[in-house]
């Protein structure tokens, strides 16, 4: 496996895993190039961890190969483990240490015994006033923090960050991506994890697991250009539900879903608004009102997921 | 009229040790409602779920079902209750149907009208064609859809869902909230936690949860209204750097990141104002702002400005 690309830093090729004769990862391929924020979208169990485990050399795959810095994920996992950063789902601090002995641990690990750095770390994710507090004091946003610092004390080029937004609140979340951005500017690249389709709108380009599959992979708004090909639609009328039945009736609607107090409708092609009040005020339903909105990742989602 | 409250909560706390889980939380949901509980982790969202159902007993305040007092008609107030626990365990050795008989009779349902029962879920929840499959063997969105059938298997008046639809695909979630639609129209009062703004929106009324307590409470469309007009949406090329200039404008009150464009909040009726004068201090530093203009407030925008007072 040779890079065409002398920027490439991640190459995954046919990588599949399976569990007995359950595959939690299927002929899964993509690049990472140097500097990019790449977010891995995809519910609870569509194997983005287990991808992830395959890269690191956690895990060994059962088809297809990945190289990680130019190393190999199975033969050279030692050498990837040393230059990237990792922080996984289940944080792993010791519960017992305070965030500085937690910090210090882990430099310990990567040869690192320079206090500067360690000083520099803690400054950079502003954990100044929990050096002292234990890991298992710390509230939730904290914790994903000092999560962080432990997997970047050692300035890895690369950071895999499995999660690390799940459960915490908007404010911590978007200080959060702040922090991966900062990160992506100093020149990190990153492959981040998450189920909030919202924070996919953050990354540099976006890929789509789904039971295993990747089914696509783009820049947001490539994505939405090529897999959201028509028009999208909020529509307000009533009753929501016989609305919805009728609208998936229709030829020149391709998907239809509730979106709170409305429907959202993606129609084949730009398709006016009056085709579609017309057909409903036909259909007896009444108070339509139709508005064209921007497709969102989560169309995007649904669209692949029809197709 | 107070008649149709299905489900109601009357200055709940609840503590554990000198924690306060719950600080005087009062709830009334009607019947044909879904009431969205919005939050943190830890903010105790499944706490005051858990004393609405009385797995916990809560230390004042009163929980009334259908009417009827919890903590004097315990198995009454109960009897038209469904919940739907965050980590629900189902038997993953028993087949769709076998977990259903189970809950069934748990649920007092006799003899044989569990099966007819359980049918009539199965079809209603869309998954009839797994009757026979062992629950082990079930994706996450057809675990989360059997989970939904064996709280509904008595046909309870109310729900109590704890993040029903977390960490589950949209595809899923959209099959979800068919359901629960269809159950509210029905006449079911619904309580639902979520850590999802995209499905608080869909709610009829939401409340907003941080340390024990509801902040806000309200229609999704109300809530976000105090802050229209006092958000501008900037693009550009550097935008952290720009995020960094944007701070130190007296008249931004606040500048929140969102990947590749930053939020600026800013005073009511100063929008004109503020753009030029944004625009200025970007030129100045020799960035590149694309575009600036205001945008529409979402309850994320009213939650993290919540957090912050």
């Amino acid at each position: 496996m040779v890079s065409d690309q002398d920027d490439v830093v991640v190459i995954s090729e046919g990588l599949t895993k399976r569990f007995g004769d359950f595959t939690a990862v299927d002929n899964v391929s993509f690049r990472i190039r140097a500097g990019e924020v790449l977010g891995y979208l995809g519910p609870n169990g569509s194997g983005k961890t287990t991808t992830i485990r395959m890269l690191l050399g956690l895990l060994l795959p059962s088809a297809g190969q990945s190289q990680v810095l130019g190393f190999d994920s199975v033969d050279e996992a030692e050498d990837i483990r040393q230059r990237v950063g990792y922080m996984s789902q289940k944080f792993a601090l010791y519960d017992e240490l305070t965030s500085f002995e937690n910090l210090t641990f882990y430099a310990g690990v990567y040869g690192i015994r320079d206090p500067d750095e360690l000083t520099a770390t803690i400054n950079l994710l502003g954990l100044e006033n929990i050096q002292n507090e234990r890991a298992s004091d710390l509230p939730l946003g904290w914790r994903q923090r000092l999560a962080l610092a432990t997997a970047i004390v050692h300035k890895p080029t690369i950071l895999f960050l499995d999660e690390p937004t799940s459960g915490v609140d908007p404010g911590a979340r978007r200080d959060f991506w702040d922090l991966i951005y900062e990160l992506a500017e100093s020149g990190v690249t990153i492959l981040v994890t998450t189920h909030y389709m919202d924070e996919a709108e953050y990354c540099t380009r976006v890929g789509f697991m789904r039971r295993g599959r990747l089914m696509a992979v783009g820049t947001p708004t490539e994505l939405k250009e090529s897999e959201v090909a028509g028009a999208v639609w909020r529509v307000h009328c009533t009753p929501l539900l016989a609305s919805l039945d009728f609208l998936e009736t229709l030829p020149i609607v391709r998907n239809v879903s509730l979106s709170g107090n409305h429907l959202r409708a993606i129609t084949e092609e730009k398709s006016s608004a009056q085709n579609l009040e017309q057909a409903l005020d036909a259909a007896g339903l009444r108070d339509v009102h139709i508005q064209e909105t921007a497709p969102t990742l989560e169309d995007v989602f649904l669209s692949l997921a029809g197709n | 009229m107070t008649d149709d409250i299905l489900i109601e909560a009357k200055h709940l706390w609840k503590r554990f040790g000198d924690k306060v889980a719950v600080e005087d939380v009062s709830l009334q949901i009607r019947a044909g409602e879904v009431y969205g509980l919005m939050g943190p982790d830890g903010a105790g969202k499944s706490t005051v779920i858990r004393l609405l159902c009385g797995a916990y007993a809560q230390d004042e305040g009163e929980v009334f079902l259908s009417g009827r007092r919890l903590t004097s008609e315990p198995d009454n107030a109960r009897a038209n209750l469904g919940y739907l626990s965050q980590r629900f365990s189902l038997y993953s050795d028993l087949t769709v149907l076998e977990n259903l008989r189970f809950f069934a009779e748990v649920r007092g349902i006799s003899g044989e009208d569990w099966r007819q029962r359980a049918q009539e879920t199965l079809e209603f929840v869309d998954m009839a064609e797994f009757s026979n499959r062992k629950a082990g063997a079930l994706s996450g969105g057809m675990k989360q859809k059997l989970g939904l059938a064996a709280a509904m298997i008595h046909q309870p008046e109310i729900l109590l869902l704890d993040e029903p639809s977390s960490g589950v695909d949209p595809v899923t979630r959209q099959a979800f909230w068919r359901l629960l639609v269809r159950l509210l129209q029905g006449g079911v009062a619904a309580l639902l936690s979520t850590p999802y703004m995209d499905e608080a929106m869909r709610c009829n009324r939401v409340g907003f949860m941080s340390e024990g307590r509801i902040l806000l409470e309200g229609e999704p469309q109300d809530l976000t209204k105090y802050l229209e007009g006092r958000l501008l949406r900037v693009r550009g090329e550097s935008i952290r750097a720009i995020a960094r200039i944007a701070r130190e404008i007296p008249s931004v009150e606040s500048v929140q990141p969102f990947g590749d464009r930053i939020h600026l909040r800013i005073a009511a009726g100063t929008e004109r104002q503020v753009i030029k004068e944004v625009q200025k201090a970007v030129d100045n530093a020799g960035l590149h702002a694309t575009s600036i203009r205001s945008a529409s407030p979402d309850l994320e925008d009213v939650f993290v400005d919540l957090l912050e007072q």
